[in-house]
């Protein structure tokens, strides 16, 4: 186990890249702590697994240092590195039983029987097959099949970390959550370093302490789930994050407060000082989670036409013309549904400020 | 609408049935027509029952074109199959311009007639102005495919690997082509060995597509009548007579369409077996394991 030190790295599959954009991987430069739980998250092709596969050593990276603790590993082949990957879709080795499945990377290094024994019992009564164990990998179910998976990469004790390259998408739903209940779970016991990668968000943020977010090769913010949620880096986060994404309304500094359209929605002081110092294009954000509806007037509030409401089970979203834009707000089930029109007010505490696409901090 | 009255449904497979009855069905009635008759000339013939098989089954010249065609697709199973994955284990796995150019230049013996093959071989092998054969006894080595039953065979081989390993190379390329690249990553990561990846990944995956080869190959090198009869028509002595030439010898050369008949659905019987026993030793293999 070691930290995770990624040193200005940067990655194109073309072999001589010109421009920026001939980069998947623009410029990560980051440390990983040993032992954390850190999750990918970002939209498909933004650059996610190619930088696992570049931690993991299946690609050499185009510029740049990988370093496990001390030890630069950025030449070294992925059997050398300590580490253990675990694919989207289920590899197997077909003709094998379960446990020679699982004992297969602990054989390739030359360990005795016994440990590989102890071994290989000890994960499969973690992953729940013990049943299985002398059955043929083939014949096994798609979510057996991903737990042998998993099964390898959880094998070898010595490893640096585990990487998990959404494992869970050809699982169902219900097996989902109990997987990933029992990846924390086993990082809790083993406090092993996982980076798992997802373009889902619910995975993301159950899953992992920190999470990074990546977006066109660049990592645009890491952070806790709920400091994404609060005090999103850049306007992607915002939208990235949370179901609906933040409302973004365009506005202007008006005496401390921001004017949207012929609507001023007042700022409180600290915001209000950022957004004076703003040269570049200013923008409000809010999450609809933040926004208050009242089916009647209320001080402070502005009334909105309604376009729609929508049931989502646990809560509803209604969509409100703000300004010539579309604002989202969430409700909860019991909250009163508005008609035709509603009046909507922006807590002050909530509201975030951007400029030129990045929160003002 | 009762059940019975959809029989419109059999009219799609008519035209197939009609098809298969002229290709394969109504040549196969008439071989078994003869093969139970002995035939004088036109209108001339009695019926003789299964005699015509006891004589076939008993026929020596028989039992020895038999044997002398096992080993011979034994031989060629042996050699055709190892070479060719061999072989397509080494093809560059990249698409490009590197991998159309080997799979064209692999392919290159497939596209020649059967007869014009014999004719290159013939010409290539000859002691007096082929290349091989020239080369072969200018080093010191009598080598004369008309002479020796054993020259002879070694010509056959060389014809038939060269002719048709490219077919084995090109299904188990194939077939290497469609593994996802996730297992060579998997195995990257598990620190699997070369061997290794071949037992446990790309020999498992190639199974589909080598029993195919295997059939194809066995089927073929059993039914071989072009390339022998081309190079010394079953000699020297009887050497290469494997058993569709004795057949052609017992059919056309002596005219004896009863024993023919008989012989020809025995022939067929032991190439349906040994698809069969091939294909279901294939379907299991490696089945049974466990720990």
């Amino acid at each position: 186990m070691a930290q995770i030190s990624l040193d200005e790295i940067a990655h194109s599959y073309l072999p001589f890249p010109k421009t920026d954009a001939d980069y998947a991987l623009k410029r990560i430069h980051n440390i990983w702590d040993d032992g954390g739980a850190y999750a990918l998250l970002g939209p498909s092709g933004c650059g996610k697994t190619t930088l696992l596969n570049i931690i993991s050593g299946l690609l050499k990276p185009s510029k740049g240092r990988v370093r496990f603790g001390d030890t630069d590993v950025t030449d070294l082949p992925p059997e050398k590195r300590n580490i253990a990957q675990v694919f989207q879709f289920p590899v197997l080795y077909d003709t094998m039983t379960v446990f020679n499945n699982l004992a297969f990377p602990l054989k390739n290094r030359g360990f005795d029987t016994a440990y590989i024994n102890a071994r290989v019992k000890e994960v499969a009564r973690i992953l729940e097959l013990e049943a299985v164990l002398h059955k043929k990998a083939e014949g096994l179910g798609a979510d057996a099949k991903q737990k042998i998976s998993l099964g390898r990469g959880l094998v070898r004790e010595d490893v640096a970390a585990i990487l998990f390259d959404e494992p869970l998408t050809v699982i169902d739903p219900q097996l989902k959550w109990q997987l990933r209940c029992k990846l924390k779970e086993i990082h809790e016991q083993l406090k092993l370093t996982l980076i798992y990668v997802t373009h889902d968000q619910v995975e993301a943020l159950t899953f992992a302490d920190q999470i990074i977010v990546m977006y066109e090769g660049k990592i645009v913010q890491i952070g806790t789930p709920q400091e994404l949620f609060e005090y999103p880096d850049h306007k992607f986060v915002g939208y990235f994050i949370g179901s609906p994404g933040m409302n973004f309304l365009p506005c202007t500094m008006e005496n401390g407060k921001a004017r949207v359209g012929e609507h001023d929605i007042p700022l409180d002081d600290r915001t209000a000082a950022l957004g004076n110092r703003a040269t570049g294009s200013l923008e409000l954000g809010i999450r609809p989670l933040y926004l208050t509806i009242h089916v009647q007037e209320t001080a402070g509030s502005f009334q909105v036409p309604v376009q729609s409401v929508e049931d989502q089970g646990s809560y509803r979203v209604v969509a409100l013309a703000f300004n010539d834009q579309t604002i989202r707000a969430r409700i909860a089930e019991n909250d009163p549904v508005p008609g035709s029109r509603a009046w909507v007010s922006f807590p002050k505490k909530w509201i975030r400020l951007f400029e030129n696409d990045h929160l003002l901090k | 609408m009762k059940k019975w009255q959809d029989n419109k449904g059999w009219l799609f497979i008519l035209p197939v049935f009609i098809i298969v009855a002229f290709s394969a069905i109504i040549p196969l009635m008439t071989v078994v027509n003869y093969s139970i008759q002995d035939i004088f000339g036109p209108g001339q013939r009695i019926f003789v029952g299964t005699e015509w098989f006891k004589e076939t089954l008993t026929d020596p010249r028989l039992h020895e074109a038999l044997w002398r065609q096992l080993l011979f697709s034994g031989l060629v199973l042996l050699i055709e199959m190892p070479l060719g994955i061999a072989i397509a284990l080494t093809m560059p796995t990249k698409k490009g311009l590197g991998s159309s150019v080997c799979l064209v230049l692999i392919a290159l013996p497939l596209l020649i007639p059967w007869n014009v093959i014999g004719t290159i071989w013939i010409i290539f092998t000859r002691p007096d102005i082929g290349l091989m054969g020239a080369f072969i006894n200018n080093m010191g080595i009598t080598f004369d495919h008309t002479a020796s039953g054993l020259h002879a065979w070694i010509t056959l081989m060389l014809m038939e690997v060269w002719h048709w390993t490219p077919l084995v190379i090109l299904l188990a390329y194939a077939g290497l082509r469609s593994i996802p690249e996730a297992y060579y990553q998997a195995a990257r990561i598990d620190g699997a060995s070369a061997w290794a990846i071949f037992k446990y990944i790309q020999l498992p995956k190639m199974r589909g597509v080598l029993t195919i080869a295997l059939l194809l190959r066995f089927m073929d090198s059993f039914l071989i009548y072009a390339e022998p009869f081309v190079l010394t028509g079953g000699g020297p002595g009887n050497a290469t007579t494997f058993l569709s030439i004795y057949l052609v010898k017992i059919a056309v050369g002596q005219f004896d369409l009863g024993p023919a008949g008989a012989f020809s659905l025995i022939y067929f019987l032991i190439v349906l077996l040994f698809c069969y026993l091939f294909y279901q030793v294939l379907l299991n293999v490696g089945k049974g394991e466990s720990s």
